[in-house]
Formats: C-alpha cells, structure tokens, sequence
C-alpha cells in the first residue's frame, strides 16, 4: 500500500497489532472477500455487465472522494461536493441547450457546456477555501454553507425543473467508449492516477500532508499553508464539478434535487474504508479508489440479492464506523 | 454597539454580543412584518408559526446543547423521521404509546451516537452522520417507504394539532423543554460540566468533571428531543414521515450558531438559541407574507439558499468576532 505517513516509521512498526494489520490489508481484504462471495451467491457476477455497471457506477464515486482524500489529508472536510455536483450538472445543460448564453455554434457551447461549469464550481471550492483559511472557520461548518445553499442555488436556478436532453457530443464522457472502456471510467483513471503522482512526486503534494501533519511546524518552515488548503478545495471542487457532468450526461437528464445527492457521505465513506485517517496526515489515494469499489460493490451485492435499498443504508452507516474505528486503532 | 466593540473582548462577551444582536433584530423582523402586512400579527399567523416552528426549536435545544461541548449532530433529522414512523405505528394503541414510542426511539439513537463518540472516540460528525443514514434506513424499513397514517382515534393527533389555554401544545412542550433546558445550563452543576467540557476537555477531565458520562448524556438529550420532534412532526402531519427533516440539523446548527453559541464549544445560551430558532423561521415567514404581496415571487427552493447565506454572515461575523478576542 501507498500510504504515506508523517509519523516516525519506527513507532508504527514497534506495535503491531490486530487494528494496524487491519488498517494495511482490511480494505484489501474486504475488496476479495466481497468478489468471492458475490461469486459464489450472486448470478451472473462474473459477467461484463456486471463489471460495466460496477465500473461506470463507481466512477463517480471516485473521482469525488479523490478530491475528498487531499481534503481530508489537510485535516479538512468538504461537504459541499454533493451540492458542487448539482450545480455543474445544471449549470452544463443551460449551456449547451442555448438558455444562458446567446452563442449558435454548437461545437464551441458543447466545449464550452464542459468548461464553464467546472470553472463554476472551482470558484465555489476556492470560496470555501477563503471560509477556511481567511476566516479561519472549520471546515464543517465551512463548506455547510455550500451544502445547504450550492443545491438552492441549481434549483433555483432551473425552479426546480427536470432538464431532459439528448446531446450525443456532451454525453460522450458517461456514454463514450475509448478501445472498449466508458470514457467516465477513463475519466476516472486518470483523475486517480494525476493525484497519486500529486501526493507522491510533487512538492504541493508532499506539503498538503505536511499541512494536514502539524499545521503550525508546516507554517514555521515556510509552508505557504493558506494556499496549500485552498488548493485542495478547488480541486475538490473542480473534480466534484466533473463528476456532476457524468451524472447528468449518464441519465440524459439533469435534475438539480438529485444530482450529487448524498455523495458527500460516499466519498468520506471511501476515504475512510480506503485507510487515511480522518484527522489527516495522510492520503492514501490508491486505499480511497479501493474504499470506493468496496462501497460500490457492498450496495451492489445487497441489491442484486434482494436487499431492500434501506437496509444498505444501515450497512454502510456501520461501515463507515468500523473503518474510522479501525483506522483510529491503527493510529494508537 | 460601537462602543461595545471597542473594549477587549473575551468569547463569553462575544457571545453576549450576538445574543443581543439576535434579540434586535427578532424585534425588528416583527415590527417590520407588523407594519407592512395585515395579517402578520393576526393570532392565526401566530399560533400556525408556533405550532410548525415548534419542532424546529426542540431540535435547536438539543442540538445548541451538543455545540456547546464543541460536538455537532447532524444526525437529527433522520432521527426524527425515524421516530415520526415509530410514533405512527404505535399511535393505535393511545397518545402516550405513540408519545413514549417516538420519544424512545430518538433516546436510542442518540444514546448510540453518544456510545460511539465516548468508547469508540470517533469524531461527532462521523458519528452522528452514520447514524444520519441509519436512522433514514430504519426508517424506510420500518415504514416500507411510505408515508405511515396515524391514528386518529386515539387523541395521538391532539398533541402536534390541538391547543391548551389558547396555545398549540407543540409550543407547550417547546417552552417547557427550554425552560428545563435554561435550568439545566444555568442553574444545575452537571451544566456548568457541559460549559466546561466545550472549553477544553482535557482540562474539564483533569478537574475531575465526568467528561464521558456528560458527552453521552448530551447526545441521549439531543436524541431524545429529535425523537419528541418526531412524534409532533406524526402528530401534525397525521403521518410517520420516512422522508421527511433532511436539512433539520442545519436548520438546527444554524439556529443555535445565529444564537451566539460558539461552534468551538465552551459558551453558549438556551434563551438565545431559542432567539435564533424563533428569527431564521421569522424569516421565512415575513417570505411567505412579502410573497404574498404579489411584488415578489420567490420558490421554496430560495427558502436553502438564504439559509445558507445567513449562516455565511453568522460564521463570517463570529469568526470575525473571535480573531478580535485573540487580537
């Protein structure tokens, strides 16, 4: 595993023990258990479909809780990802279907319908990055504001009205296929990939964990902590964005009530079963892409043997408990 | 207030600051809303605000308690769905089956969230959104995702629809719950444990204060009260709503944080709380008035965003506040 951790490495090899071993593998472990089990129960698992719906439903997942992981590594929360997602994803079909800007060519406000609502959304992620640093106001409390009224804003916005559309060049990047993959599953790999060599191989990166470490050491050697913290909120923001044009483009619709609903809890339930700790420190990029998929793959296996949709609830709820138990115990 | 402003402040005075803030322009909303629409004071308006706003206001008590040990519960609106379809199913067999049913089913709730935070030492906020979900998934379970009628032969819906001495029984059970709740804080020792706690807890342990059995009491009450929201929210509505309270807690938070009461914990009022409550829903009503005029149209829908941008103004002005005490 990649984790990268600003305690002394003798300190944690000094104790092992059952949370530690289960903070390394647990995730791992769940993953394979989960494949073999479905195997055995589910019909039809081993089939490209299921893989299909697993990846494309994933996809979403991971791309915001990557976001979530620099965040959280800082020792932030962003709980506005949900509402983020409802506003680029409302804010693309305006676009592209003329209502907002008087441009006729298609080709540029298909381009455009992709930029501009990420743009958007960055612009809200720095706003909560300002809240954070400038204002010195928690980050729950923070990014709240966006929670309550980024949703409000879509919906007023649209009044609250479904957008339906058929638009085959803006729906390329949920319905597109590259060599055979679903374009938002390539979307997906990338956004990984770009954030694991951020953490490992860049500076800004080694500092977002340096930040989330000690903040007051990390500011006593020169760490420009105010914008590496807002940094992380942009980009929490602009991969939330992204996510919401996958969503709308996936269902050829975009319902701002909806869009993102609920996600803020998917992507700390992936960070958190994906093994960084909450209180940050760390980001384990490669752990919250696992987390995501144990997730997915935890909800997929209820509903395809009958479990009412409610009752995994519940279980995810209890989830999310024991993977921040276990990383706490790991922690010591 | 210039002049108050002037002179070094410490939080507690901060929080005075807001309290007399929240005090000036509750008095403004109602004078400005007395003048300009007719009905505004009419004792209609003024019983339906009570008796809806109610359950917004024992939420903001339990949840203003939280705050105050610098925790947070985000978990009391699924609470009080849950608790709303317990009381539903209970409410055959009379009123206070329903009444205790609800009011238990919070009381657990909130008693695991407290378990989790003090043996599991997990943070407030992931406790309390676990819960969140699994209180929203009990209760579609229980309620097979649909709206649960309650009965109505049993007096059940006396208690969120009737009046005493000519005011809605919601309203009863709010004021007393404050009046409780102000005793509590300000009268009662283990308050004072509450107030200490949220200024530091290692100091509250090291001066022998029972910092795990205070934490767990003080999310058991705000499960407790979510739970008796529930049940007037069965009650008035004549259903167990599975669905129903997403975007309580923040309603609640932002009641509690507009009251003055630090969201670092350590100060914090009842009275003021119930300042807060009683302001953010007077906004939405003098909406629905000024709507009502005809000069504006705004949707439910502005209903999140001007939450939300109170809530900036009052975070913005007490972190604002704070950096001027430590000035």
């Amino acid at each position: 595993m990649t984790t990268i951790d600003t305690s002394a490495p003798g300190e944690r090899a000094a104790r092992p023990n059952m949370a530690q071993f289960l903070s390394r593998y647990g995730t791992f472990a769940a993953f394979i258990l989960l494949v073999v089990f479905n195997l055995i129960v589910t019909p039809n698992f081993l089939s490209w479909q299921t893989l299909n719906v697993n990846l494309t439903q994933v996809a979403t997942i991971v791309i915001v809780a990557v976001g979530m992981t620099l965040v959280i590594a800082t020792g932030g929360i962003d709980l506005s990802v949900g509402s983020l997602m409802a506003i680029a994803g409302t804010a693309a079909p305006m676009i592209f279907m003329g209502t907002l800007l008087p441009i006729e060519n298609m080709g540029v406000l298909i381009i455009l319908s992709f930029i501009l609502p990420v743009l958007l959304v960055m612009a809200f992620g720095w706003f909560n990055g300002m809240l954070v640093t400038r204002f010195s106001i928690q980050p729950i409390i923070a990014t709240l504001v966006l929670f309550i009224a980024g949703r409000g804003i879509a919906q007023v916005a649209t009044n609250g009205n479904l957008q339906v559309f058929k638009n085959p060049d803006f729906q390329f990047i949920a319905m597109g296929r590259i060599a055979g993959i679903p374009a938002q599953v390539i979307i997906m790999i990338i956004v990984a990939v770009l954030a694991h060599c951020l953490i490992r191989y860049t500076v800004i990166g080694r500092q977002i964990i340096a930040v989330g470490g000690n903040e007051k050491a990390a500011r006593l050697t020169g760490i420009p902590v105010r914008r590496v913290k807002t940094f992380v909120y942009v980009v929490s923001g602009a991969l939330a964005g992204i996510a919401g044009l996958i969503v709308v483009a996936r269902n050829s619709a975009s319902d701002a009530n909806l869009v993102g609903l609920g996600m803020e809890l998917d992507a700390i339930a992936a960070v958190a079963v994906g093994g960084s700790l909450l209180t940050g420190g760390r980001a384990n990029i490669i752990g919250t892409v696992l987390g995501a998929f144990v997730i997915q793959l935890v909800r997929y296996t209820l509903l395809a043997n009958g479990v009412p949709d409610a009752a995994a609830l519940i279980v995810k709820a209890g989830l999310i408990i024991i993977a921040v138990f276990i990383q706490q115990r790991a922690k010591g | 207030m210039l002049k108050t402003l002037s002179r070094p402040f410490v939080p507690k005075s901060s929080g005075d600051f807001a309290r007399l803030g929240v005090l000036l322009a509750l008095a403004g909303l109602i004078l400005f809303g007395a003048l300009r629409y007719d009905n505004f004071i009419s004792p209609f308006n003024i019983l339906s605000f009570l008796r809806y706003n109610s359950m917004f206001a024992l939420i903001a008590l339990g949840m203003a308690f939280v705050i105050i040990t610098g925790g947070i519960d985000l978990s009391v609106g699924g609470v009080a769905a849950m608790a709303s379809v317990v009381a539903a199913y209970l409410s055959p067999y009379g009123w206070f089956p329903g009444l205790a049913g609800g009011m238990i089913a919070g009381l657990i709730a909130g008693s695991i969230n407290g378990l989790i935070i003090t043996r599991m030492r997990i943070q407030p906020f992931i406790a309390t959104l676990a819960m969140m979900l699994a209180a929203y998934g009990t209760a579609l379970l229980l309620a097979n995702n649909q709206s649960v009628s309650v009965s109505y032969d049993t007096g059940f819906t006396t208690i969120g629809q009737d009046d005493f001495l000519g005011f809605p029984i919601p309203a009863w059970i709010a004021a007393l719950a404050y009046v409780l709740g102000w005793i509590f804080l300000e009268r009662h020792p283990a308050g004072r444990h509450v107030l200490a706690i949220g200024d530091g807890e290692a100091t509250a342990n090291l001066m022998g204060l029972k910092v795990e059995k205070t934490l767990f009491a003080v999310y058991a009450l705000s499960g407790l009260l979510a739970g008796l929201a529930g049940v007037i929210l069965a009650s008035q509505f004549g259903a167990g709503q599975p669905t129903e309270g997403v975007g309580w807690e923040l309603f609640a938070i932002a009641s509690v944080v507009v009251g003055g009461t630090l969201l670092t914990g350590g100060s914090g009022s009842v009275g003021a709380t119930l300042a807060g409550a009683l302001l953010l829903a007077m906004v939405f009503n003098i909406l629905n008035f000024e709507n009502g005029l005809g000069w504006i149209s705004l949707s439910a829908y502005w209903q999140s965003v001007i939450r939300g941008a109170f809530l900036l103004v009052v975070v913005v002005l007490q972190a604002r506040l704070m950096k001027k005490t430590e000035a």
